[in-house]
């Protein structure tokens, strides 16, 4: 690792926090105490299309400790009209109660408050709701592409260069392949929960989110509020991977504290997270890619359909993962989506471009393959100078050098690349890699820096710690810029009322939290006059970055990676082991080699959960998610994961202001490639669906 | 949830009377199983009546040559225990696959026999099953199924059996002990399951109110050359797709005497006898063990999306009686 060091920021550093997390003594939200608190349970419908007729609140109003039951019939209005900080209007499902329709199955129908959690719950699965049902449609597949249409989601639907058919016939070689990935779920370790309450005439919401400014700014806008009388806080947060911003819990506890003029608490369970929390659509993608003899790409056309629901567009935008890694003649990508009777999609760690690059690395295999061309051969021959849409430079691009220094940890060099021919006992073996990039994004953000009297400083910025280390590397990050010790550093977070500032999302958090504390600690240290004393209130620099992000020159900036992974396969039992994985990163500069290793060693865990195991079934009849919890939805177990490594290369761009490039997301791009490649050089069949279950590798003659 | 007595119980006879034959009452073993179907409104008992503390803890050799293990061994325990290991070694294999080492420490041998499917439908309250709310249906058969029975399911339930452990006691010709009101009482493994049929609603021959004590495994020397093979869909912590308890005793090539049960195919863990039939008697090599394999699977009746179980199993079969020849010729 070359990574250059200055002071803190490039020296690997314990979580600030962390013995407050492994001693317990950090209380997430559904932890925190409070006075008179009552606990609200959401009551989801049944069915999968149609209306509310009736919900029997009678019977359970006169059950222990039921304090009151909101349903569309007496709920408070919120007003959902409104475009948030993220550029996109609330999802649907979090506008409580406004009206009888069921849009899907598990759409909230009611909250049931009581004094204790137990008779909530007892009292929410008594409560009988009535409804008139109409036929759903559920049914998800690629045959539906013709009733989707284009939407530009946080990228453009469709990007074109070039002559398709002219450079197609042009082509010595044509890769034509279809690809799907399954419904996936975010589930984070700890489920949404919330705390709502009206103190001093302000509403005070304690909640496990991505970002504060966001949730606060929408649940302002839901209540028709003024933006200051409204605090959220959210200090620890068990992940959140993209699904945690307004939902339904928050503004069901505000609802109910609003009613009830009482703290109250709504915590989600894990079966309903599965319906209220957002998942990544299901995709089904083809992608053709026309190439010379040689690999060198005439064409990249990579086609995506996802499903979104009937109330709100959400848009996985898997078919522009390619538009800034291959440089071809004919750049051709679209991404669609169709309308079932299904929950919202959202966000899930690297939209877009997890699924995109299973889809597009998977067929650049197969184009190595057909050509005789090395895979890592393939993509030097096949690097662009400029971003082979957009044609604007790169601020930085060391995709050639993960591969390059991949490649020699990873033993590459040895490789044979016959299919199907090594075997170790019933197992047998084989490599494979991929490419990765993720947008390196930023958004403004405020923050303070305060020399305090006792010589501490103190730093406040509304970031988001989700489990990523946020809160360990802004302490780095200030302590360099402030040129102190980091133990002379004070870092306060995840609260609204320090003034607006980014989310942990799209890997832009540290980078654009970290933008604004160097500013405000360089504007500080300018301003201390040295030996002079400071005040009881400390001296204080303020920054906001917006001016300097809204000038920045236009560049093609992302983040890229090498995954390359080993497989064993036993084809008696379609069993599918990882044995070694190996990610290179060029990810800017690298705040906390800690903390960065965990975030991208994580990523490739999901990859590879991806790749092997993580897929939830849709029943058609029923319209719902088949076995809705950890058991029925398999992540990768501790067994399924082997040896694996992170490292990155150097990636600097002298002309970022930070230089740092977000890790939270990169990791997982290309590893589920890299995993069915390998599959395919173990077994000789290619996997274009995922999950690679067992049975899919049992039954898979052919091409499977 | 709904507000639940709980009663702990000391002794055998104390715990059969605090249950007392009520319908709505539960035996608590480990919990790992029964406390989290009440977590899902699956179970509603009024009344749980504690049986950790019964002194039914014990694991001894039997004068006979079996074992008997006491119904609330924890799962580790048994799978550590040194006798268990040298004489069943399969029945330790399969303890140990299951599961997380969390749950082992606390689940108990009692609790795992009575344990009940995983089928998603059965999971969810809010979805029609004909074992948890009989004659409202079975969405599985037209739905998700992929990992549900090929063998001895009927139109009306297609849910498959859980345990692993389950799956080595068949083989081994295990004997549920048990104890009512009106005096103790003994079902072999065999029996102790009942068939599907149009009451999948009804699992056990248990009497009504029947607290299990015990099981005892008749000596059996075959079951010291025994493995226990499972595949899932990951490497641990989940439930088999299929699985394969087997014990063979080879003499001059030829297979003296074999034991194999099935796990993950059916309603119960699945003694394949025909199999069994086909084996004794004959050359120990792969040809006999596919043929073995097949006629054992020749009742098998997949759903659209789980005939790959029947290859699966066939593999399954044909791989662990082939390690266990060659183990037998070391």
């Amino acid at each position: 690792m070359t990574t250059a060091t200055r002071g803190a920021v490039g020296t690997a550093h314990t979580r600030v926090e962390g013995r407050d997390k492994v001693t317990g003594a950090a209380r997430y939200a559904a932890e925190i105490p409070f006075a008179d608190l009552a606990h609200g349970w959401l009551v989801l419908s049944t069915v999968a299309r149609g209306r509310v007729r009736a919900v029997d609140t009678d019977a359970v109003l006169g059950m222990p400790g039921v304090l009151t039951v909101l349903h569309h019939g007496n709920a408070p209005r919120v007003d959902s009209d409104f475009i948030g900080m993220l550029g996109v209007p609330p999802d649907p499902s979090a506008a409580l109660f406004q009206h009888d329709r069921v849009a899907h199955l598990g759409w909230p129908v009611a909250l049931v408050v009581a004094e204790t959690s137990e008779q909530a719950r007892e009292a929410a699965e008594s409560l009988v709701v009535h409804y008139e049902t109409e036929p759903h449609d559920v049914a998800f597949s690629a045959g539906r592409e013709s009733e989707g249409y284009p939407l530009d989601g946080h990228l453009p639907a469709v990007a074109e260069k070039g002559d398709l058919a002219d450079r197609l016939a042009a082509s010595a070689v044509v890769v034509d392949a279809e690809y799907t990935t399954p419904e996936e779920y975010h589930n984070p370790m700890e489920p949404h929960a919330a705390t709502a309450r009206w103190e001093g005439g302000r509403l005070d919401v304690v909640d496990s989110n991505q970002g504060t400014s966001w949730v606060a700014g929408e649940l302002a806008n839901l209540f028709s509020l003024d933006p200051a009388a409204v605090r959220v806080r959210s200090e620890h947060v068990g992940g959140g991977f993209g699904s945690k911003g307004v939902r339904a819990h928050q503004v069901g506890a505000v609802m109910a504290a609003t009613v009830l003029q009482r703290p109250v608490r709504v915590v989600m369970t894990r079966r309903q997270m599965f319906s209220l929390a957002g998942y990544r659509s299901p995709t089904a993608q083809r992608v053709r890619l026309g190439a010379d003899a040689d690999g060198r790409l005439r064409v990249l056309e990579h086609r995506s359909l996802n499903q979104t629901s009937t109330v709100h567009e959400f848009v996985e935008p898997s078919a522009a993962a390619g538009r800034s890694m291959y440089a071809a003649d004919a750049h051709h990508t679209a991404s669609r989506i169709v309308r079932l009777d299904v929950p919202t999609p959202t966000w899930m760690r690297a939209p877009g471009e997890a699924p995109g690059s299973f889809a597009l690395e998977s067929a650049l295999d197969e184009l190595a393959e057909r050509c005789g061309v090395d895979p890592i051969e393939l993509r030097v021959r096949n690097e662009p100078a400029v971003g082979p849409v957009s044609g604007l430079p790169f601020g930085s691009r060391n995709l050639i050098a993960c591969f390059r220094e991949g490649a020699r940890r990873f033993g590459w060099a040895e490789r044979d690349p016959r299919p199907g021919v090594r075997r170790e006992g019933r197992w047998l073996l084989g490599t494979g890699t991929a490419a990765a990039s993720f947008p390196a994004g930023v958004g403004p953000s405020t923050a303070a820096v305060t020399a305090e009297a006792d010589g501490t400083f103190t730093v406040r910025i509304n970031a988001a710690d989700i489990g990523t280390g946020a809160r360990t590397a802004l302490t780095l990050v200030a302590a360099d810029a402030l040129e102190v010790p980091t133990d002379r550093v004070r870092v306060r977070i995840g609260d609204s009322d320090l003034g607006p500032a980014m989310i942990a999302g799209g890997s832009t958090g540290t980078r654009s939290w970290s933008w604004a504390v160097q500013a405000a600690a360089e504007e500080l240290r300018r301003s201390l006059v040295p030996g002079a004393d400071i005040p009881p209130e400390g001296i204080t620099a303020r920054s906001n970055t917006a001016e300097a992000i809204g000038a920045l020159a236009q560049k093609e900036r992302h983040a890229f990676g090498a995954q390359f992974a080993e497989v064993a396969v036993d084809p008696a039992t379609g069993e599918v082991r990882v044995r070694r994985m190996l990610g290179i990163f060029a990810a800017g500069r690298i705040v906390n080699p800690l903390t960065a290793r965990n975030q991208l060693v994580g990523g490739m865990v999901w990859g590879l959960s991806m790749a092997l195991h993580e897929e939830a079934v849709r029943d058609r009849a029923s319209g719902g998610v088949y076995g809705a919890d950890l058991a029925g939805y398999h992540v990768a177990a501790h067994a399924d994961v082997p040896h694996i490594e992170a490292d990155w290369v150097d990636d600097p761009d002298p002309d970022d202001p930070v230089g740092i490039k977000g890790i939270g997301e990169i990791g997982i791009v290309g590893a589920a490639a890299a995993v069915a490649n390998a599959v395919w050089h173990a077994t000789g069949v290619r996997h274009r669906n995922l999950p690679i279950r067992p049975d899919r590798v049992l039954m898979a003659g052919g091409d499977a | 949830m709904r507000e639940f007595g709980y009663r702990r119980a000391y002794d055998v006879s104390g715990a059969v009377a605090l249950l007392d034959g009520d319908p709505d009452a539960r035996f608590l073993g480990g919990g790992t199983n029964l406390v989290d179907l009440m977590k899902t409104g699956v179970e509603r008992p009024a009344l749980l009546v504690d049986v950790r503390e019964l002194p039914l803890d014990g694991i001894e050799s039997t004068e006979d040559g079996g074992m008997r293990i006491g119904a609330t061994v924890t799962n580790s325990d048994l799978a550590a225990h040194p006798e268990i290991r040298r004489r069943y070694p399969a029945l330790a294999q399969a303890v140990l696959a299951g599961a997380s080492g969390q749950l082992r420490n606390m689940a108990t041998v009692g609790g795992n026999l009575l344990q009940r499917t995983r089928c998603g439908y059965f999971a969810d309250v809010t979805s029609d099953c004909n074992k948890r709310s009989p004659g409202s249906g079975c969405p599985a058969i037209a739905g998700e199924h992929h990992n549900h029975a090929v063998l001895g399911a009927s139109d009306h339930c297609v849910a498959t059996h859980p345990s692993d452990m389950g799956v080595a006691l068949t083989a081994f010709d295990a004997v549920v002990s048990y104890e009512t009101a009106d005096g103790p009482g003994e079902l072999p493994l065999a029996d102790f399951y009942l068939p599907v049929g149009e009451t999948p609603h009804l699992e056990t021959a248990l009497p009504p109110g029947a607290l299990i004590t015990g099981v005892t495994l008749p000596p059996a020397p075959v079951a010291a050359v025994s493995r226990y093979r499972k595949v899932r869909e990951r490497a641990s912590y989940a439930f088999a797709i299929g699985s394969v308890a087997a014990a063979l005793d080879v003499r001059d090539g030829r297979v003296r005497e074999v034991r194999l049960a099935l796990g993950a195919v059916a309603s119960r863990p699945w003694r394949a006898r025909a199999a069994e039939r086909v084996l004794t008697g004959a050359p120990a090599d792969a040809e006999n063990f596919a043929a073995a394999a097949d006629a054992e699977l020749a009742a098998a009746r997949p759903l659209p999306h789980n005939g790959y179980k029947v290859t699966l199993m066939r593999n399954l079969v044909v791989a662990v009686l082939s390690e266990l020849a060659e183990e037998a010729a070391r």
